[in-house]
């Protein structure tokens, strides 16, 4: 094994993760406040073709990444209006927003068929960039920084501000949050715009960085996992960072086991296909095991009516 | 009252799917009214995309002749694919396409009901007096792209993203690497079952991996130009699937392998409207023109194109066919004997690898 081969293995695993950590933050911040967005896949889906269409016409990536945050967190206000101040259900209405972003982007992405973008892979200058050594620490797009940065400021930010304290305290009881005189319904309309904008800009991730094309049903469900891994890594951002990582691990393991061959052939591929899923919830099963409550928001998926 | 809710309902069906309205009380029988049920949409760049390909090209060449209905997102299986099928033959279609593999049953069973409505199933083996099934020799296009890897490639080794084990996946990857061996007797063809036809971020991450490893040409048998978009960034020569990708690779994407639905849906509607339409088994191959192979890259030096067109005449002509023996399975063992040809069934339940093939099942 050639450094050049590691330094590969580690960018494969870091393509892997950075969306799902990137839609995964996003959520982790919804549920903090209580709500519960099943939509996530259909708002990454607008967030890609956005994307992929604002990049495509105007040639600025960056431009692109905007424009797919700024989407996904319109896309979360339809679901924030019928839930939070229509209090529909809320795993209904996310899993209508899923089923609508797929329809939505694939008509939007009519027009972008067939089409490619330059891939917005790379931040650093070029000599860093493609070094074959150090590209392991400069080499990725500014997509994947971000997300690392998102993930400190988050875990700061719900711990050590007042903001974030108020925010948990809306989704852990939002009754005493407001008899105390905060918005509960304006701190969770926030919070659901800022998951919109995360899983915008993971969408965008698929079509400007991993496959710089548009293709119906990009992210290919990713989305759910998502969720799920915020559930197993028991709201807490840091342990989010880690199941992605793990996830980004094993399907990297996966692809190469099946390339390689050999001694990775004792096992038939459906189970290196299902490896990844496994092995990710297993190891955050594990770690959850020591504490004895899951950490759930204890007003996670509960509309909120105001006493009157 | 209930006739006029019924109507109702089924042109909402036909709104949703993005149709022209049809008028409920259609008697004219000059225009022959032809149904597709499509697994997906168009847009999935793929699989059925080439089915709408085939369906457009179906009423331009037929014209008035012919009024084209189209169902969208019918899904692989389910309640759903027998009442798409049912309602497009109550609406007056004649001749209705189920253009994927799950469709079989609901296909016999809806036939069964409409004895004077001709149905046509994609890619199955059941059959009935009005329902007939059509494919087409994907592996003939694997031959050729397999003769232009074999000559492309310096380490040897090639990458193919695969789906599921099934029969025509061992076909396409049996008869690359026989084509390849023919060229350079050590080729060996590394592949991956992905357990799915479509996931951009994973058949990407399969052909990085597959180049991290020495594969120095990729080719793949899932649905989304992610693979030749990725080969074209890292300058890695590989080949198109199902529709042409060379935009995605315009330097890299060496040709593409079409399917071409078209002259099967002209030739059956012509057929039905002559009144001469019997239920059969077409397998529609190169020579007519249901695969086929793009135009070469002006990367693929002149005498490679010529060998690949070598293999290529050879299967339209009828001269050359890649699954004439000898060749011996992934053992060692005798899979075709000396000078034989294997026939159709042989074919269609291949399960064996030959030699050259390394994958885990």
């Amino acid at each position: 094994m050639t450094p050049e081969f590691l330094v590969a293995i580690v960018f494969a695993i870091v393509l892997v993760a950075t969306p799902i950590l990137l839609a995964g933050l996003g959520e982790l911040v919804v549920e903090k406040a209580g709500v519960l967005n099943l939509g996530v896949e259909g708002m990454m889906l607008i967030g890609a073709v956005t994307g992929f269409a604002v990049t495509s016409l105007s040639g600025s990536p960056y431009l692109g990444v905007l424009a797919a945050a700024v989407a996904g967190a319109l896309v979360s206000m339809i679901f924030a209006v019928l839930t939070l101040t229509l209090s529909a259900n809320q795993v209904a209405t996310g899993l209508a927003l899923t089923i609508f972003g797929g329809g939505f982007s694939a008509l939007a992405g009519k027009a972008f068929l067939g089409k490619t973008v330059v891939a917005f892979t790379q931040l650093f200058p070029t000599e860093l960039a493609t070094h074959p050594i150090w590209r392991v620490i400069f080499g990725y797009s500014p997509l994947v920084y971000f997300s690392l940065f998102m993930c400190a400021a988050i875990a700061w930010f719900l711990r050590r501000t007042r903001a974030g304290l108020i925010l948990r305290a809306v989704g852990e009881n939002d009754l005493s949050a407001h008899s105390i005189g905060y918005s509960v319904i304006g701190v969770r309309y926030m919070a659901v715009a800022f998951g919109g904008a995360m899983a915008g800009v993971a969408g965008s991730m698929f079509s400007l960085v991993l496959t710089p094309i548009w293709a119906e049903g990009l992210t290919a469900g990713r989305g759910w996992i998502a969720l799920a891994l915020v559930v197993f890594s028991a709201w807490k951002p840091f342990r989010l960072l880690l199941g992605a990582y793990i996830f980004g691990a094993v399907m990297t393991l996966e692809v190469h086991a099946k390339a390689a061959g050999g001694v990775f052939s004792a096992l038939p591929s459906e189970f290196w296909a299902a490896l990844p899923y496994l092995a990710t919830i297993i190891v955050l099963v594990v770690i959850s095991l020591r504490r004895s409550s899951s950490g759930a928001p204890a007003c996670l998926g509960r509309p909120f009516i105001p006493p009157a | 009252m209930t006739m006029a809710t019924r109507r109702t309902i089924l042109k909402g069906g036909l709104a949703l799917a993005a149709l022209p309205a049809l008028p409920g009380l259609a008697f004219g029988q000059e225009k022959l009214k032809v149904g597709f049920a499509y697994l997906a949409v168009p847009g999935d760049y793929g699989w059925t995309y080439a089915h709408d390909q085939g369906a457009n090209a179906l009423a331009a060449a037929l014209g008035d002749k012919v009024e084209v209905t189209k169902v969208e997102n019918v899904g692989e299986a389910g309640p759903n694919v027998e009442r798409v099928l049912r309602e497009l033959a109550q609406q007056g279609h004649k001749l209705i396409f189920a253009t994927t593999f799950g469709h079989m049953e609901a296909a016999v069973k809806v036939s069964a009901e409409f004895p004077d409505v001709i149905f046509e199933h994609c890619t199955g083996y059941m059959t009935g007096p009005n329902l007939g099934t059509y494919n087409a020799r994907f592996y003939e296009g694997r031959a050729v792209i397999g003769t232009i890897a074999g000559h492309m490639s310096k380490s040897g080794v090639a990458g193919y993203i695969a789906s599921f084990p099934i029969p025509e996946v061992v076909m396409g990857m049996n008869a690359f690497v026989i084509a390849a061996r023919k060229v350079n007797p050590n080729f060996v063809l590394k592949a991956a079952y992905l357990s799915t036809w479509f996931d951009p971020a994973k058949e990407g991450a399969q052909a990085q991996a597959f180049i991290d490893q020495g594969c120095d040409v990729i080719t793949q048998h899932t649905d989304s130009p992610a693979p030749v978009e990725l080969c074209e960034r890292l300058g890695v020569p590989c080949f198109g699937q199902a529709s042409d990708m060379s935009a995605f690779g315009p330097t890299q994407c060496l040709t593409s392998i079409v399917d071409d639905w078209g002259p099967h849906y002209i030739k059956t509607a012509e057929a039905v409207i002559a009144g001469t339409w019997v239920s059969a088994q077409p397998w529609e191959s190169m020579a007519d023109g249901g695969v086929v192979i793009t135009p070469y890259n002006a990367n693929v030096p002149a005498e490679v194109q010529a060998a690949a067109d070598v293999v290529k005449n050879g299967q339209i002509d009828g001269s050359f066919h890649i699954f004439t023996g000898p060749l011996k399975d992934r053992d060692g063992g005798e899979f075709v004997a000396a000078g034989v040809t294997p026939d159709d069934g042989f074919l269609l339940s291949m399960q064996t690898y030959v030699e050259g093939v390394e994958v885990i099942e």
